[in-house]
């Protein structure tokens, strides 16, 4: 795990004898899952050196290769492709690859943000409590009441219309994070808050303000270190949901532009084939995102049993 | 009882202001409105007759009150889309939605229950466990793709049932329905499936679970202990008991299903209010994203307030405490 400075095999060593590591170690669903999204994700990070072809490179494109079945040579062409091509010709392996790159940075950058501005919220919430802690909490409470997919909907709408048109397309991927990311805060905020709590009250914390110091250092160097296992949990389930949310927005038009389409994006093009036969551009985008969500779920399931035993 | 009453009433007013803000916000700032209203050649001395007229250089505040005064009247201005009244609109798109919630809301509460029920009293039967498994499947696949599967499988392949549209309407007065023909019927089967099955495996999930906990009770031991039939016990006295925390979901989801209509009408090109708000994002009509927003949010507020009251009222323990804070 962290392999830093110093001893480098000490601390290896250290890591393989945790109690994560040895859980880990003897939970098969877990190893798998873990396996599959490692898988996943590495494929999707080196997409430009394993796809056969550049689906955005028109001059590698031949319309002729369009709706070839996957690994059967064209009529015309007589090229092969492991899994098909779609209706512009391009390779079905080569856009799932790039594809699922937009769907995993839109879903790890949308993660992030909401766990930062959720820490944030959280540490602020829960330390000074007060007025502060009530307005934070009341937002909290009211935007639980919609659906995330909703207020996610509904950000990018409004971000969209703000926008000017001739920026639109190329904003659309930051306007997806931001409106994800939005729409997700809520429970990093509420489990730091109620963390924080608690830890505010322990006489490590009221060692540090004695020392004098100040409640940001507190707040980022005393109390967060202790609140992150339980954050762990939830940005993992919060992983495969935001990967879900996208390929939602993305499936119903509202998410990625067509520039850049992720795996919903593929999905919703190979939705229009499906009624003349053409099932391999719909199967494999959504049989990638199916192994995609299952997998980060799977492991945010095994996280959290392990993290809070309470919970068995 | 009346004091919690009031409070929660006036934390739901409280949140329709801000969403009416919100709204407002959208409708008076995202663009000109009058861009829309005015012809392109109209004179400058013309425009600001008319922003005067419809009290646009008024301050923020008058605006907005005047904003409020016309969504409570049901004035939500014209769609800059399909230039007719955004009310008129959402209002011809509803009953289609309403339908379809409806239908999807009763198979998910009535199969939830049913397969909630079974799961629990055979629980380490090879159904059950088979249910159970299927369940976490079916959590983990995006809406979307189980209607995408479900149309490949009815309409593609078994060709079956209609994969789009609502069918043949007929028209009773207020709405047109299509729940007296066949090919409407057969026309939202598929579509509430897909909408209610999450639903549903939250319900199942949760009667298991509760009536699982009740078999548990002293009470169930006792009426088995009295030579009760299994049916009485299972019914009369373990299921009844789990119904409190069931509704109270049951109430909750039912919101869920108006906002995942969104995606359900998209896959099956639903004529609802659902897929009127997708256009309306995709083509940046705001006054009419403005009223949804508005719609969706008396909906929820509506709803959670009717489940908290209801809570209270069902279950006596919790007047207690609420009087006693």
């Amino acid at each position: 795990m962290s392999m830093s400075s110093g001893a480098p095999k000490t601390r290896f060593a250290r890591a393989w004898d945790s109690d994560l590591a040895w859980a880990f170690r003897h939970s098969p669903i877990a190893m798998v899952s873990f396996a599959m999204a490692v898988i996943l994700i590495f494929a999707a990070a080196f997409a430009p050196w394993i796809a056969p072809h550049n689906p955005f490179d028109p001059a590698t494109l031949n319309l002729m290769n369009g709706f070839t079945p996957p690994s059967t040579p064209n009529a015309f062409t007589n090229e092969s492709f492991l899994l098909g091509t779609d209706n512009q010709g391009r390779d079905v392996f080569s856009t799932i690859l790039y594809g699922m790159r937009i769907s995993l940075f839109v879903g790890f950058s949308a993660v992030g943000f909401a766990m930062v501005l959720g820490i944030t919220l959280g540490l602020v919430a829960g330390y000074f409590g007060g007025w502060t802690d009530a307005i934070i909490m009341r937002i909290a409470d009211i935007q639980l009441t919609f659906p995330s997919i909703l207020v996610a909907m509904l950000i990018f709408g409004i971000a969209t219309s703000i926008t000017p048109v001739e920026y639109r397309e190329q904003m659309a991927i930051w306007v997806l994070i931001i409106a994800i990311g939005l729409s997700d805060w809520v429970q990093f905020a509420r489990v730091v808050r109620g963390a924080t709590f608690v830890e505010k009250g322990k006489e490590y914390v009221q060692a540090a303000r004695l020392i004098g110091r100040s409640p940001v250092a507190i707040m980022v160097q005393h109390i967060l270190p202790n609140v992150l296992s339980p954050v762990l949990v939830i940005a993992t389930i919060s992983l495969a949901l935001a990967i879900i949310a996208e390929a939602t927005l993305s499936f119903l038009g509202v998410g990625a532009p067509p520039t850049q389409p992720s795996l919903g994006t593929l999905i919703s093009i190979g939705q229009d084939y499906l009624f003349s036969g053409e099932w391999w551009i719909l199967f494999f985008p959504a049989l990638t995102l199916l192994a995609l969500a299952l997998s980060v779920n799977l492991l945010g399931d095994w996280l959290r049993d392990v993290l809070n035993p309470r919970l068995r | 009882m009346l004091s919690f009453i009031i409070k929660r009433v006036a934390q739901s007013v409280l949140v329709l202001l801000v969403v009416g803000l919100i709204a407002f916000a959208m409708f008076r700032y995202v663009g000109d409105p009058l861009d829309a209203m005015v012809s392109i050649e109209a004179s400058v001395e013309e425009v600001e007759r008319v922003r005067e007229q419809l009290g646009l250089d008024q301050p923020f505040f008058v605006q907005y009150v005047r904003f409020l005064q016309g969504a409570v009247q049901g004035d939500f201005g014209i769609s800059y889309r399909q230039g007719e009244p955004v009310l008129d609109i959402i209002l011809a798109r509803l009953p289609a939605t309403m339908e379809l919630a409806a239908i999807s809301g009763t198979f998910a509460i009535s199969m939830g229950i049913v397969l909630g029920v079974f799961t629990a009293i055979r629980r380490d039967g090879f159904a059950s466990s088979l249910i159970m498994s299927l369940s976490l499947v079916g959590v983990s696949l995006p809406t979307f793709l189980i209607g995408i599967l479900l149309i490949y499988l009815f309409s593609v392949e078994l060709d079956w049932l209609p994969s789009f549209g609502r069918g043949e309407l007929t028209d009773i007065g207020l709405w047109e329905t299509g729940l007296l023909t066949t090919s409407g019927l057969k026309a939202l089967i598929l579509p509430s499936i897909t909408l209610g099955l999450y639903q549903m495996t939250l319900i199942m999930r949760l009667v298991r679970s509760e009536m699982l906990e009740v078999l548990r009770q002293d009470y169930v031991r006792f009426a088995r202990a009295r030579g009760l039939s299994d049916r009485a016990v299972n019914f009369r006295h373990a299921l009844r008991n789990t119904l409190v925390p069931v509704i109270t979901v049951t109430g909750l989801q039912l919101g869920a299903i108006i906002a995942f209509a969104i995606v359900t009408e998209t896959v099956f090109q639903w004529p609802g209010v659902g897929l009127l708000f997708i256009n309306a994002i995709q083509f940046v009509d705001i006054p009419v994203m403005a009223a949804y927003l508005m719609f969706i949010a008396v909906m929820f507020v509506a709803i959670n307030l009717l489940v908290d009251i209801l809570y209270v009222a069902v279950d006596p323990r919790l007047r207690n405490q609420e009087t006693s804070v």
